[in-house]
């Protein structure tokens, strides 16, 4: 059985799945209970798995992760709501001093099977702070997985993925895309794999990897440069990590180029590592310096200057284009 | 019941026996067999003569930075007596005596203070915590545990410590108030050792006691004398059944004083006067209970020599076992950090062993 799920609704449908199938599993986090989460994406799940599943938490975002990791080395594998990424940072001592390092510190004794959940990214004409991307502040840190869907079938196989994962994953949800589109998902459960990239479109002339909302807008800019007769290969990176290194350098061997375009600032991003492993892994296949397409090192603007920030499919094109130039 | 006789905003001390080990509420014994009673004094000897070894190893070169717990061994021997087997202990990380209590081998401790992750590999069938450095954070887990146990239906309580510098933490506020919406079974348990590290209590909060924050979280408080085992043991026996009825978490101030540094990076007479050490060392809890063990016939001076002379070889056996043998194992570096070692970090260990190796 399929339905057609936009990505908001996968998320719902893979935490449904995955509470029925598993008793373990806890949802809670501000507003996710009675009203099912600000974007709807926990919607009607306490009305099925009840108050103790399923629970609205007081305000403090440091004591709903830091309460995760207690539920999870007692055996349950709680999945949280962090209302938007921008507020994460209340919760940054736990996710890093403990949340990353339990399994470590305790050399196994004790390992964290819980979910961080925040949507993230900026488009949707928020106030501050709700329109985050600091992927990278979390991929830095040893010990976590950090994924982030791109589509709706992604979306629920990643997150189921997630909940069975025996160490603790970071789910970055794209809310400018939440409701963009719908997809064919399958009704029942399904797992896709962590660390595992794709390649959403093959071409020749150019490697151009990217994640999250950003996917859809590097298509447009590929249908762009498609008609100047350049064929992007597009890599949607799903995880930021552990990264899938081997699929990009495969890739950049073959196109002999590369493009790598993020929302978050460019400075010390997760498209400088991605440089950097090209440099290490495919030097003596450059044609072109691998060249970034990212938000500038600002603040993120609020919503009469966000247009400004993100980039562009124009400004994405005008990249491959120079880059294929080169 | 003593949470409602004693008034947590109120600075008077519940107590059972006092400084000179003479019982003050006889009807506040609590009913320890001779052996019971003689297991909880060895227990703080152990832990007072781990100090005095580890502090002389320190001094000799051989152990790295080390957080004594002179003074507070009543504080941690007999709150976390209060436990039963199968509940949870979440220490701070100055709370040795709770751990012998709980059963971690001193091999464990050794080897933790000695640099060594294995330290914190608590064996199975220990429920507690490894030790947790950034303060209070560890409440949090304490509240999740407690949770967890009431989403289970499972009816262990948990045993969470933090000292007086952690309750101006925001982890500390928000663990108790989660602890107390969520009527948690978790007794949260600060050792008010007067310092963190040189900032003296009084500069810590304007609160007239810690106790009293209880009171703000809807959940009971209690201030006790630290010092005093039975009136610690009493007032965390207490808590611990109220949690386990599932009345919800407790707050307890044990009262106490570091009599030695807050590790061995520190010099205390640099933030007190040799006077103020010098009043609270006839306080020592260890003296209080020895004197009322002496006076109740159970305790000789005979069976003390031969125990200290057991620990002590105890302790020096142990550290000898664990000395220059303990070195982290390059593998062991990589291997903890997933269930299952992503090729990013198999590359960089292959490319270390290699160099080690002279290189290819």
């Amino acid at each position: 059985m399929a339905n057609k799920l936009n990505i908001v609704e996968a998320v719902n449908q893979a935490l449904m799945n995955e509470m029925e199938l598993d008793e373990r599993v806890v949802v809670y986090g501000e507003d996710v209970g009675v009203e099912g989460g600000v974007f709807r994406a926990t919607v009607n799940l306490q009305k099925k798995f009840g108050k103790h599943r399923v629970f609205d938490t007081p305000l403090a975002e440091s004591a709903i992760v830091g309460t995760g990791v207690g539920m999870a080395i007692n055996g349950l594998k709680p999945v949280v709501e962090l209302q938007f990424m921008g507020f994460s940072y209340p919760a940054f001592n736990q996710i890093i001093s403990h949340v990353a390092r339990m399994r470590n510190r305790s050399r196994g004794r004790y390992n964290l099977p819980m979910v961080i959940r925040a949507p993230y990214g900026g488009g949707i004409r928020a106030l501050e702070h709700h329109s985050e991307s600091t992927e990278a502040l979390y991929a830095h840190i040893p010990g976590l997985k950090v994924v982030i869907p791109s589509t709706p079938y992604d979306t629920k196989g990643l997150l189921i993925a997630a909940i069975r994962d025996p160490d603790p994953v970071i789910f970055l949800e794209p809310k400018r895309i939440y409701r963009a589109f719908r997809q064919e998902v399958p009704e029942e459960a399904y797992e896709l794999p962590i660390g595992k990239a794709k390649i959403v479109e093959e071409g020749e002339d150019v490697t151009v990897i990217t994640w999250g909302a950003m996917v859809r807008d590097v298509q447009k800019a590929s249908e762009m440069v498609k008609e100047k007769g350049i064929y992007p290969e597009i890599i949607d990176l799903r995880t930021i990590s552990p990264m899938d290194r081997e699929t990009f350098v495969e890739s950049v061997k073959k196109t002999g180029r590369a493009v790598i375009v993020h929302e978050a600032p460019k400075t010390l991003g997760t498209g400088a590592e991605i440089v950097a492993i090209i440099n290490e892994k495919a030097f003596l296949y450059l044609e072109a310096p691998p060249t970034r397409v990212t938000g500038f090192d600002t603040t993120f603007p609020l919503p009469r200057g966000e247009m400004h920030y993100i980039p562009s499919p124009e400004r994405i094109a005008k990249t491959i284009e120079d880059v294929v130039k080169f | 019941m003593r949470f409602e006789i004693y008034d947590p905003t109120e600075i008077k001390h519940y107590r059972v026996l006092d400084p000179n080990g003479e019982v003050v509420t006889e009807e506040d014994i609590p009913p320890f067999s001779d052996e019971e009673l003689l297991y909880l004094y060895k227990t703080m000897l152990f832990s007072r003569i781990i100090d005095e070894r580890t502090l002389s190893y320190q001094r000799q070169g051989r152990m790295l930075t080390y957080a004594p717990n002179i003074g507070q061994e009543a504080a941690q021997v007999g709150s976390a007596y209060a436990m039963e087997d199968n509940d949870w202990f979440v220490p701070s990380f100055r709370e040795l005596g709770g751990w012998l209590i709980k059963g971690v081998p001193l091999k464990n401790i050794y080897l933790y203070w000695y640099g060594n992750e294995w330290g914190s590999h608590i064996p199975e069938g220990i429920k507690a915590l490894p030790v947790s450095v950034p303060i209070a954070s560890q409440l949090q887990h304490a509240a999740g545990i407690g949770m967890a146990n009431n989403i289970k239906g499972e009816k262990d309580v948990v045993l969470a410590y933090v000292g007086d510098g952690g309750t101006s933490q925001g982890d500390f506020h928000e663990a108790l108030n989660f602890a107390a919406v969520f009527k948690a079974p978790v007794v949260f348990v600060v050792q008010n050792n007067q310092y963190a590290i040189s900032v003296p209590r009084k500069e810590q909060t304007a609160s007239k006691t810690i106790a009293q924050k209880a009171i703000a979280y809807g959940m009971p408080g209690i201030l006790v004398d630290g010092n005093d085992i039975f009136a610690v043991y009493n007032a965390s026996k207490e808590a611990v059944d109220r949690a386990r009825r599932g009345e919800g978490p407790t707050l307890i101030e044990a009262y106490t004083y570091r009599l030695g540094a807050h590790t061995t990076s520190d010099d205390p007479s640099k933030y007190r006067d040799d006077e103020e050490v010098e009043k609270w060392k006839p306080k020592d809890p260890i003296l209080r209970f020895k004197k009322y063990l002496q006076n109740k016939g159970v305790l000789t001076e005979e069976w003390e020599e031969k125990t200290k002379k057991e620990l002590d070889d105890q302790v020096v056996s142990t550290f000898e076992e664990i000395e220059n043998k303990s070195d982290t194992l390059i593998e062991d570096i990589f291997k903890y950090h997933y269930e299952t070692m992503p090729p990013h970090l198999e590359e960089q260990l292959e490319e270390y062993k290699s160099f080690l190796e002279g290189g290819k």
